[in-house]
């Protein structure tokens, strides 16, 4: 499927009249089939307001979000938010179970598959456990079983490896291309972590500060699969790209001195 | 069994209570000798009262009508205040515009809710269950308002990104959050009504565990009043450890 992402401007009304704070303005990019793509930008750039504008949770916008011409409102699509957010009433096999089937979605996965995805990710064990005996890495798995469960036509991820020791983010981060090559979905995945979207993505769009719009397009010339990539071969790409363009992490990539001067005046 | 250091290197042991237990009728049977007068009958004769009082039929007959009103009075209470105290704790507006409403139910005496339900309508078991309810109702509020302002939206945002069917939004994703609070209101509110139902049936039913203490009162005849006391709270014990409590144990297990 692929996402086509057009917004004019997404704003917060604020307490002074007229002065509505402008989260996003004039974002357009799209997303082929079957592409892993990721979103960097610095804090605050706006990107968890996109991930909701798309997913659906924010609706009020100037713009529109189409899934193969069609809008997302009805579309079934997987979301790994930043934190798990499981149920914690729910044991780990309902967690998987509880978003399957869904009225208007057509097909969306069913118990063995939950069952399966659970086991491919070594959880056969706990699936009648609860949440709060998991750590975090486990409650991570769970969240990409059930994102993964319902064969999502698009799946959106917001900084979901976020907060976990490295070598667990590492694990995790092999785990997700592992399942997403066998079970492919165009995916859009939000990092502020350059080496994460390198590893992860065909092509990684930058975002400037807010209001966030795209200021850098960036195809990752890696070949996969990219489980044997060192730690080295990623830092490597990552200075040879900051030594091109040295202001892409903060967003300020081809922006005028006049304009980056006003910029770094409202961000400090 | 009854070696004092095994029971309080375990006190939550079902002897420890049963030792207090017995502990407090020793007391009271011990009191009541020493007194020595009809107006504080010891354990026995309220015992025998209640024996004979189940024979003939009458203990059995109150103790059940009062039950039936508490029962409807309850589950009217707590579907009425989960249902205003959600809208409380969601909208704001509401939540200011009903909340001096709310002060007020909280603060009338349940005497004077009482009073006026029997005057505007009759005496009847509609002025019984309306003013059991109001008197409940504001409790139930503010607890389930509480609740509700504690829900947390992330996982409501799951449900909706996920596109779930409404009825498993709210048993599954909403409700459960509400779980602990309901059971707060549930449990002090079985309390309360019982309590509030002897009242009214005292002023104005000519049946139930109130209009009996109100006879007994008049006669005082203190060992039967003891008696149906006793009975009826061992009603609501039974209920809250049969009922309550295993349901409070399901619901929650998940915290272990």
């Amino acid at each position: 499927m692929t996402l086509d992402v057009q917004i004019r401007a997404k704003t917060y009304p604020s307490r002074t009249p007229g002065k509505d704070h402008v989260a996003i303005a004039d974002l357009d990019f799209s997303v082929p089939e079957g592409q892993f793509t990721c979103i960097v930008g610095p804090s605050g750039c706006g990107k968890t307001t996109l991930l909701n504008i798309v997913s659906g949770l924010e609706r009020e916008v100037d713009g529109a979000v189409s899934l193969n011409g069609e809008p997302t409102d009805e579309a079934h699509l997987g979301y790994m938010f930043q934190t798990p957010r499981l149920m914690p009433w729910l044991t780990v096999l309902e967690n998987v179970r509880l978003v399957i089937d869904g009225p208007g979605n057509g097909e969306k996965g069913d118990e063995e598959l939950a069952r399966h995805l659970l086991e491919e990710m070594d959880l056969g064990d706990v699936m009648d456990a609860f949440p709060n005996r998991l750590s975090g890495g486990m409650m991570r798995r769970v969240a990409l079983a059930r994102a993964f469960v319902i064969k999502p036509r698009l799946l959106l991820m917001d900084e979901p490896f976020i907060s976990l020791d490295e070598p667990v983010a590492k694990r995790l981060r092999e785990l997700l291309l592992a399942i997403w090559n066998e079970r492919p979905t165009t995916v859009l995945f939000i990092t502020h972590d350059l080496s994460e979207a390198l590893f992860l993505a065909d092509s990684i769009l930058f975002m400037s500060p807010s209001p966030g719009r795209i200021v850098h397009d960036y195809t990752v010339p890696l070949a996969r699969p990219r489980v044997k990539l060192t730690s080295d071969d990623i830092h490597n790409l990552r200075q040879s790209l900051l030594k091109e363009h040295p202001d892409l992490l903060t967003g300020l990539i081809g922006v005028g001195e006049e304009e980056r001067k006003h910029t770094e005046r409202q961000h400090p | 069994m009854f070696n004092l250091k095994v029971l309080l290197a375990n006190p939550s042991s079902f002897w420890l209570r049963f030792f207090s237990l017995c502990l407090f009728l020793l007391v009271w049977a011990v009191v009541a000798a020493i007194a020595d007068s009809s107006l504080l009958p010891g354990p026995g004769a309220v015992a025998a009262n209640m024996v004979a009082h189940l024979r003939e039929g009458d203990l059995v007959y109150h103790t059940g009508i009062t039950l039936a009103r508490v029962v409807v009075a309850f589950v009217v209470s707590m579907i009425i205040g989960t249902v205003i105290g959600v809208f409380m704790g969601h909208n704001r507006t509401m939540d200011t515009f009903f909340d001096g409403w709310l002060v007020l139910g909280l603060n009338i005496p349940a005497l004077v809710i009482i009073i006026l339900c029997y005057i505007w309508f009759g005496l009847t078991e509609v002025a019984v269950v309306v003013a059991v309810a109001i008197n409940k109702i504001p409790l139930v509020v503010v607890t389930v308002r509480e609740g509700a302002r504690a829900v947390d939206r992330e996982l409501l945002q799951v449900a909706q990104v996920y596109r779930l069917p409404r009825a498993r939004i709210l048993f599954k994703t909403y409700l459960p959050q509400l779980y602990p609070y309901l059971m707060a209101a549930a449990r002090s509110g079985l309390s309360l009504i019982w309590k509030i139902v002897l009242v009214v049936e005292l002023l104005g039913r000519s049946n139930g565990v109130g209009f009996q203490l109100h006879s007994f009162f008049q006669f005082f005849d203190i060992a039967s009043i003891l008696a149906y006391t006793l009975a009826f709270v061992g009603v609501i014990l039974f209920f809250e450890m049969a009922v309550l409590r295993p349901l409070e144990v399901r619901l929650t297990r998940w915290r272990l």
